[in-house]
């Protein structure tokens, strides 16, 4: 592909940290959620965040792109401390499953993708054709080209959360945060928007980072492990994970979903 | 009888600020349906009709003085909101028992502006002045112009708020911005059609739009649209069977409603 995209998105590292968390300590009002956080994503990593219910996987998340601020410690985003990062259409964030949106009411593809583009940060000038061009491309990316006219409310949910990939590739982000993108999504419709996601991070070296309860599901694209409940009790190459005595804890407290796939 | 009617100066001017009001009311409305804040102008309608009757009082003009007093009525409901953590249904509820109870306190201090305030009861488009005229215009134009600028951020944090914040939209700021629109028009639309009928202005044909829109941008042009038709073709109906202009603006926004509930029903394609 020699599409704009996959340029920008491949683009040499000018810096190979992409996140880093130092000493994070986060409580919403009552014992610590999370404890003494620390971990760095590098570009082109595939990191899963992996841990129990409750384990505060999904705060990380939040934690990571500014939602929520933790009570101590510090998060840095491109090397640049969280509170004075502004260029967050460098960051592609997804949530849990839909459940979020009002796709009840009319709103097409196309725009939900070009709200996103025009959102957030001052439009350079563009040549005419730009933004449909874009358009088509992160539809064509995640295999939903020609979609661009379709109501969200008339696509089923495999296909909304690709929209949703798409409008967040369409800001050309260095790095994707998933939070369990694909929970009630059906098992072939997970499985491909797993090879989507590990497609990206191979040909374009985008940077990646999932959080999920299916192990399984990623085990064979990801490079880094993130386990969590409360603290981190093992980040490292993947490889290592399988033989570290977290992995076995988690799969003896049957806190691993490990569909065999 | 209908040349003298075209001829008169108080005509064109209601059309002038009807025209106006049509379309911040027809886009606005869009955005207030979607985020289920319809009932939000039937609340500061309540706060707009205490700051006409503080106007009164004060013997200043009183659209001037309703607008400010609703503004800050808006951002209180707004602050109300977010600390207390209430549905917003419960601090609108709070506002406008508060601004109507207000209005008739002060009512009751000077009763001889009785008719001046039916006017605002009941709306009177053709009593509207040419300065007011001109306030409704640029404000209006004010209301459109701010949603147009804000377009793609207040569409982005409509759909998918958390994103939307994560993606860097400043929707607190944006958040304020739509409320304060909506505290102007409600102050423009209790001229015309008055407090109790100045949310069916903003809600219907938004409402009708949302029945057959298939995206976004065609709500906004729809219920704009629609609110156009029912603000011009009800004064003229007004002039031709003598009816309150205001009831019969609400009519036709009304039957427009349900001709696209059966539109939607005899067309399903429609819906796809």
């Amino acid at each position: 592909m020699t599409s704009k995209i996959s340029e920008d998105i491949g683009q040499p590292a000018k810096s190979q940290e992409i996140v880093r968390v130092e000493s994070v300590f986060f409580s919403y009002d009552g014992p610590p959620v999370l404890e003494d956080i620390n971990f760095t994503i590098n570009r082109a990593d595939f990191l899963a965040i992996i841990g129990p219910n409750g384990s505060g996987k999904t705060t990380l998340l939040k934690i990571m792109v500014g939602r929520l601020k933790p009570q101590a410690g510090q998060v840095f985003l491109f090397g640049q401390k969280i509170e004075d990062f502004r260029d967050w259409f460098r960051i592609g964030y997804i949530q849990q499953k839909a459940t979020h949106l009002e796709s009840n009411l009319p709103i097409s593809v196309e725009e939900v993708i070009t709200s996103s583009l025009y959102a957030g940060r001052k439009m350079k000038s563009r040549p005419p054709g730009w933004r449909k061009e874009r358009i088509w491309q992160v539809l064509q990316l995640v295999g939903l080209a020609g979609y661009e006219k379709k109501l969200m409310a008339t696509l089923s949910g495999g296909q909304q959360q690709r929209v949703l990939i798409a409008r967040a590739l369409a800001t050309e982000p260095e790095i994707m945060l998933l939070d369990e993108p694909t929970t009630g999504v059906d098992h072939q419709t997970q499985e491909n928007f797993y090879d989507l996601l590990g497609q990206l991070n191979h040909d374009y070296r985008l940077t990646i980072a999932v959080v999920t309860h299916d192990y399984g599901l990623v085990n064979k694209h990801i490079n880094q492990v993130a386990c969590l409940n409360r603290r981190l009790i093992y980040h490292g190459q993947h490889e290592e994970f399988c033989q570290s005595a977290a992995f076995k804890d988690l799969l003896a407290g049957d806190h691993l979903v490990m569909h065999q796939h | 009888m209908l040349s003298t009617v075209l001829a008169s100066g108080f005509f064109w001017r209601a059309i002038l600020a009807g025209s106006f009001l049509a379309v911040a009311c027809g886009l606005l409305g869009v955005f207030l349906v979607w985020r289920q804040e319809a009932m939000i102008t039937h609340g500061l309608s309540h706060v707009a009709f205490a700051g006409i009757a503080l106007g009164l009082v004060l013997n200043f003009l009183p659209l001037i003085v309703s607008l400010i007093v609703c503004v800050l009525g808006s951002l209180y409901i707004l602050k109300l909101k977010q600390q207390t953590k209430l549905p917003g249904e419960t601090a609108l509820a709070i506002l406008s028992s508060a601004g109507m109870a207000l209005a008739i306190f002060l009512v009751s201090l000077r009763m001889n502006f009785g008719v001046e305030l039916m006017g605002y009861l009941f709306g009177d488009i053709l009593a509207i002045s040419p300065v007011e005229v001109w306030l409704s215009v640029v404000l209006a134009l004010m209301v459109t112009v701010l949603i147009l600028i804000h377009y793609h951020q207040l569409l982005y944090m409509t759909f998918d708020r958390e994103t939307a914040l994560a993606a860097g939209v400043k929707a607190d700021r944006l958040d304020k911005i739509l409320v304060i629109l909506m505290a102007i028009t409600v102050v423009l639309g209790l001229r015309i059609v008055g407090l109790l009928l100045v949310s069916a202005l903003t809600v219907v044909p938004a409402a009708s739009a949302l029945q057959l829109a298939r995206s976004f941008r065609q709500a906004l042009i729809l219920s704009t649209i629609f609110s156009l038709i029912s603000i011009l073709a009800g004064m003229a109906l007004a002039y031709l069977v003598n009816l309150p202009a205001s009831a019969s603006i609400v009519f036709l926004s009304l039957i427009i409603f349900l001709a696209t509930l059966g539109g939607k029903r005899l067309s399903p394609a429609l819906k796809k």
